[in-house]
């Protein structure tokens, strides 16, 4: 089985999707929801690293987008454990609202 | 045009769309739910370029793993809509603006550099993307960063309970 898709193709929607998750973090105030952002600019990045994989025929890309899976999921528990933190401190989860350490 | 480009076509508009919702919703839940329509997405566009087993990861991990804990929180937090979404223009999203269309313009020149030399997909991708050729892999040559996964995960865990237990009074 051959796929016709180019690999342009695949490489144009990751940077539009790297774009939408890095929009989400300039403009949210919500920590979680800017947390959730993080995790679509990181599957973008996964999206390039499989096309390139596939396309090259080599390995490496898939291994790493494996070790990125996992940095992410242990970036997600220590990163919620923040959040929830905070909100316990601070009774709230907007970033402009934590502001003791601004200068 | 075949099968594969309208997957292709049909899976990466979803995907797009289902992000911008959940950058744009104001409600915490809507943005997660959406999040992990993205995440199905993404497994049925590496199934395209032929990756199974990051696939089913990408399924197990990110829509499974990550998305409990995400909507857990969120539950746990009992928050409220985000009131302040539709502000006026700020600086911020003035920022943002000129970012994105920065980005924009970049990889257009990036596409308009790589076309031409037109490759399909080689027949190997179909072998490599499996369980076992990624399971040699990581087992023989890539054992170091294996372990250090390893002990990543082992430091995420300890962090995490040390971050949110309570202090002692």
């Amino acid at each position: 089985m051959m796929t016709y898709v180019p690999q342009e193709y695949y490489l144009i929607l990751s940077a539009i999707m790297f774009v939408i998750g890095s929009v989400g973090v300039l403009t949210r105030r919500n920590a979680i929801i800017i947390f959730m952002s993080i995790e679509i600019m990181l599957n973008s990045v996964n999206l390039t690293f499989v096309s390139f994989a596939s396309f090259m025929g080599d390995i490496a890309g898939q291994i790493f987008v494996f070790f990125v899976m996992a940095v992410a999921a242990a970036e997600a528990a220590v990163g919620l454990a923040i959040v929830l933190a905070l909100f316990r401190n601070k009774k709230t989860v907007y970033v402009d609202e934590v502001n003791v350490m601004k200068w | 045009m075949n099968l594969t480009v309208l997957l292709f076509i049909i899976l990466g508009v979803l995907a797009m769309a289902s992000a911008i919702v959940t950058i744009a919703h104001k409600n915490p839940i809507v943005s997660a739910m959406s999040l992990v329509v993205h995440f199905f997405m993404l497994a049925g566009l590496y199934l395209t370029l032929n990756a199974q087993f990051i696939a089913v990861i990408q399924v197990l991990v990110y829509a499974g793993a990550i998305m409990v804990l995400v909507i857990f929180v969120i539950m746990l937090l009992n928050l409220r809509d985000e009131d302040q979404l539709r502000e006026k223009l700020n600086f911020r999203k003035v920022i943002a603006g000129l970012f994105a269309v920065g980005l924009i313009l970049q990889f257009v020149t990036m596409y308009l550099a790589g076309k031409g030399d037109n490759i399909s997909l080689p027949e190997k991708s179909i072998e490599i993307g499996s369980a076992q050729s990624i399971g040699q892999a990581l087992f023989s040559q890539y054992i170091v960063p294996f372990e250090a996964i390893a002990i990543l995960l082992i430091v995420a865990i300890i962090g995490a309970i040390v971050l949110s237990k309570r202090k002692y009074e």
